[in-house]
């Protein structure tokens, strides 16, 4: 064998592990900056109609209901948002929540294995950014949405079709990164 | 029970009770106990989402027990192993299946043993041709040397 292949072929392990590397490196930068999530999954959803809840509506907090309809495309674009009032990360998202309601964006929320009083009460205290609420008190909705956990949100475009799903608290970050932008184009 | 028959009873005991499952709480089973077997059979297949590598059997997650429940209540309402496994892959993608399917975003992952045998075993025959090259040509001198010695009585 010519001595410059035989060479070529003793440099190939060491170029593999110096690109493994580097694709460690851009994982870990990209955890570091919020691009990638080793625990995030897409959606299943994602590009199909919306499961259609039919729940009922938060006995006491004094905000309506909503029905399978409402989730079937509404003309605009809907954020369903999957909350509960003893979900420690759903208080810092809050506030971005009222942000989006102050700017027109139609909110429909989903109380997640809760107390309707204490749901109520979060609401007071920290304000109501939902136009209609329903109880999930068994968890079977979140289920139909491929549910981890509490706080999630999913995008729904005008025609009820799934066009995004953030799992956690939506930061301010989250907004203007991700959510706006999709808002404009689904608008 | 003679004395001397407790330790093997125990043992029996002990192989039978199997690993234990976090759905021990027998609310949580179904009292056919064919119709439990088949929910354990496809909990097991199903991770735990939350805990990631847990099956939702063996999982004390909120979210498992909920999915627990929901496989029970479709196995007793007849639906076949395969209804139930399709009707949460539906909703969780193919992460949820402990055991990937086999489609266009899964293929490089099963591609892989594939490719690093088919890999190594053309490097080794490579390796291997290469290393015995052709004889070079008796040079002048090495044809002469040979009838030289041909010659020797």
């Amino acid at each position: 064998m010519a001595t410059a292949s035989r060479r070529a072929l003793m440099l190939a392990p060491l170029g593999l592990a110096a690109a493994g590397g580097v694709g460690f490196l851009a994982m870990l930068r990209g955890m570091r900056d919020g691009s990638y999530d080793p625990r995030g999954v897409p959606s299943a959803l994602i590009g199909r109609p919306a499961p259609r809840l039919a729940l009922p509506a938060v006995e006491g907090a004094g905000i309506d209901g909503f029905g399978p309809e409402a989730l079937a495309g509404s003309g605009a674009p809907v954020l369903l948002n999957f909350w509960a009032s003893w979900c420690v990360p759903c208080v810092i998202e809050h506030p971005q929540l009222v942000a989006l309601q102050r700017r027109g964006v139609r909110l429909l929320g989903v109380n997640y294995k809760d107390r309707p009083a204490e749901a109520a009460r979060f609401l007071q205290r920290h304000g109501n950014p939902f136009a209609a609420m329903v109880a999930d008190a068994e968890g079977r909705g979140g289920i139909e949405y491929g549910l981890y956990g509490v706080p999630e949100t999913y995008l729904l475009d005008r025609t009820g079709t799934v066009r995004w799903r953030w799992a956690g608290p939506m930061t301010p970050d989250t907004l203007s990164a991700e959510l706006d932008p999709l808002l404009r184009r689904y608008a | 029970m003679t004395p001397a028959r407790l330790p093997a009873a125990a043992l029996a005991l002990l192989l039978v009770a199997g690993p234990a499952l976090a759905v021990g709480r027998p609310s949580e089973m179904l009292r056919d106990p064919g119709q439990e077997a088949r929910a354990q059979a496809i909990g097991r297949e199903l991770r735990c989402m939350v805990c990631q590598n847990q099956s939702i059997e063996d999982s004390e997650a909120e979210l498992a027990r909920d999915l627990r429940r929901l496989v029970r209540e479709r196995v007793a309402s007849g639906e076949s192993d395969a209804a139930v496994r399709d009707h949460v892959h539906d909703r969780y993608g193919d992460f949820v299946l402990l055991r990937p399917p086999l489609n266009l975003v899964t293929a490089p992952l099963w591609a892989v043993p594939v490719l690093v045998l088919g890999g190594a075993g053309a490097a080794l025959f490579l390796a291997r041709r290469r290393a015995r090259p052709e004889p070079a040509p008796l040079t002048e001198a090495e044809r002469a040397r040979l009838a030289a010695l041909e010659r020797e009585p």
